[in-house]
């Protein structure tokens, strides 16, 4: 048992109660707590990633309740990764909302961290049902965090959104059922132990359950049929809550790649790779409509957010290759495009503060105040996104093309990849190239003035795609040894002999 | 016992999504809410029907699974607080469209920032 597991779900639960009970507590002190609690989270994430280094599997029992009785956390590579990806994020995210978002609502603080302490159970736990009560706790945040701002304009697609996640969470429930009819488990660990040694009457119901769960991942991570609800919702929430969605997605993605390789991975037995002959095909449709979508967006925020699916289909279709080296191309990959999406979000938002009414429109404006700083943030976070050398989009690429076994799949692969950088390259240069270089006489009425934390936490984490080519090396041995680690799910097992506080350690 | 319990799920579903389906935010509501019934339901089934057993072995002949029943518990809770979430939430579309379709206006006009003199109001999830 390990404690310091507990950590980034603590964290954020305990400074997202003071911020409950400081609502009236004044602006500066509100946000140096919030502020304090995001860059202690960073730091028990980093401790964490140092722990999950040395490639073992650490359980964290609640309650010291043994593993397939009580719930556990489980800390791996592959989850020490996703809550530094998060915590890095956040932290920039929450630098970005001083002064312009948390200024509007006395509730701000709290729902972002209380969003974070629902990813970080999503990405710790080791138990399904968890995975549902984690998902609920950061949709129910996120609720909050998307209607947040004034006006109007909010209100539809939230609601859209609300019910697409309420029925989401329906199937969920369904699809868990189904699983735990035949299992008569929920523990992740217990699962993959039982699964692979079903018996032929019990698989159709295990195998439609596994199906329907795909379904309601997919809807998180926004993989094709499923996809239209993301551009419209993210587009109309604030920059930093937008930025912080961008590993809303992850987390669908996520979920996707533990359950889909310990519990249906390549050593379940009949059920075997489940559903990967659906996800590689959709997986290239929803690139092909993300960059549709993109040629076709009137707002830079639309874009961004229609950047975000491509990178979902790109992230899934190097996961369903079903291979050490696509897995581990698919988590380089998701380290890039998370931050530099995110980044990008900000970037928007900081040109749509200096043109006035022409907004995030992709339409000629008078000239920006900052025009240069801003120009030269943009191109950095459109190249990496695009795929172009030298940044860190192209390797990320590079790395899932070559994960690739010749024949159909690396045709189609390839074709698609290059074809959905092409023309992600053009949107970003038409749009930029409109809004940055066909200036119109005029003046605007007080355009925003840039200062220290928007600065900061826009360019850093567009400045994160050079920091990634620096440490491309260690970064891709990371993801290396933990593809190697996801793979062999017996390992994963081993925690359920997890030694109680007062047994014999 | 099967039978009847199957039927009454099965059309607590059917009717959930048809009125999910619905274009106004009230039958969207109440299906959502008749399908979080019968996936409760469903939940419950998971750890076999029966009567008169207990959750706790020895106590009687027939032993019933609590984990089902356990999960069930959760699943009313957090169907309830977001039930009670998405009422608010429509009342306020409702309010701020001036119309209770699930899109707003039918011929809906991009809300433009005529509420710019409005004050920053609370909107939170709680």
């Amino acid at each position: 048992m390990n404690h310091w597991l507990t950590a980034p779900v603590l964290i954020p639960l305990i400074g997202g109660f003071l911020q409950v009970f400081m609502g009236y507590a004044p602006l500066s002190l509100r946000r140096t707590l919030g502020l304090a609690t995001t860059g202690l989270l960073l730091v028990s994430t980093v401790i964490l990633l140092m722990l999950a280094d040395d490639g073992s599997y650490r359980a964290y029992a609640f309650g010291n309740w043994a593993p397939p009785f009580g719930i556990v956390l489980v800390l791996d590579r592959l989850a020490a990764l996703m809550l530094f990806i998060t915590a890095l994020l956040a932290l920039f995210c929450h630098l970005f909302s001083l002064g312009r978002t948390d200024v509007s609502s006395r509730q701000f603080h709290a729902l972002f961290l209380f969003q974070l302490m629902g990813l970080n159970i999503a990405f710790l736990t080791g138990d399904l049902f968890n995975l549902f009560v984690a998902f609920e706790v950061l949709l129910i945040a996120s609720y909050g965090l998307l209607l947040h701002g004034e006006g109007t304009a909010r209100t539809v697609p939230s609601l859209h959104y609300v019910v697409l996640n309420l029925a989401g969470s329906a199937l969920f429930l369904i699809s868990v059922g189904m699983i735990y009819s035949v299992t008569g488990t929920l523990n992740m660990a217990d699962l993959a132990r039982i699964i692979p040694e079903l018996g032929a009457a019990d698989l159709p119901l295990v195998e439609a359950g596994g199906m329907i769960l795909l379904v309601v991942f997919a809807l998180k991570a926004a993989l094709l049929p499923l996809t239209f609800w993301l551009p419209r919702a993210y587009a109309s929430a604030t920059a930093p809550v937008a930025a912080l969605f961008a590993v809303m997605t992850k987390v669908g993605v996520y979920a996707i790649i533990r359950v889909y390789t310990l519990l249906f991975g390549e050593n379940a037995g009949a059920l075997a790779n489940l559903g990967m002959d659906w996800v590689f095909p959709l997986a290239l449709l929803t690139m092909i409509v993300g960059v549709i979508g993109m040629m076709g967006s009137g707002g830079l925020r639309t874009m961004v957010a229609w950047q975000v699916v491509v990178s979902v289909g790109t992230i899934l279709a190097a996961f369903s290759l079903v291979s050490k080296e696509g897995l581990s191309s698919a988590l380089f990959y998701m380290v890039h495009t998370t931050w530099v999406a995110a980044g990008l979000f900000l970037v928007v938002d900081l040109i749509a503060g200096q043109r006035g009414s022409a907004g995030d429109k992709i339409v000629t404006a008078p000239r920006m105040r900052n025009r240069t700083f801003i120009s030269v943030m943009f191109m950095l976070g459109a190249v990496s996104a695009a795929g172009l050398p030298p940044l860190s989009g192209f390797f990320a690429k590079l790395l899932i093309m070559s994960a690739a076994v010749p024949g159909l799949q690396m045709a189609a692969l390839w074709a698609v990849i290059l074809f959905a950088g092409f023309l992600s390259l053009v949107a970003y240069s038409r749009a930029g190239s409109i809004v940055f270089w066909r200036n119109v006489d005029g003046h605007i009425d007080q355009p925003e003035r840039l200062n220290f934390p928007h600065t900061v936490g826009a360019g850093a984490l567009v400045a994160m795609s050079v920091v990634i080519v620096f440490g491309a090396g260690p970064l891709s041995d990371y993801t290396d040894a933990a593809a190697e680690q996801l793979r062999d799910t017996s390992a994963y097992t081993s925690i359920l002999d997890t030694a109680m506080v007062g047994e014999d350690e | 016992m099967e039978l009847a319990f199957a039927l009454i799920i099965g059309s607590l579903t059917f009717s959930g999504v048809y009125l999910v389906l619905r274009a106004r935010t009230f039958p969207v509501v109440v299906g959502l809410t008749l399908l979080s019934y019968g996936v409760n339901l469903f939940l419950f089934s998971t750890g076999r029907l029966m009567t008169g057993g207990q959750p706790i072995i020895g106590s009687t002949d027939t032993y019933s699974d609590p984990l089902p029943q356990a999960l069930v518990l959760t699943a009313i809770v957090i169907g309830f607080a977001m039930t009670a979430f998405v009422v608010v939430l429509s009342l306020r579309s409702r309010a701020d469209t001036g119309d209770d379709h699930v899109d707003g206006n039918i011929p809906r006009e991009e809300p433009e920032d005529h509420q710019s003199i409005e004050q920053p109001r609370e909107e939170t999830g709680q």
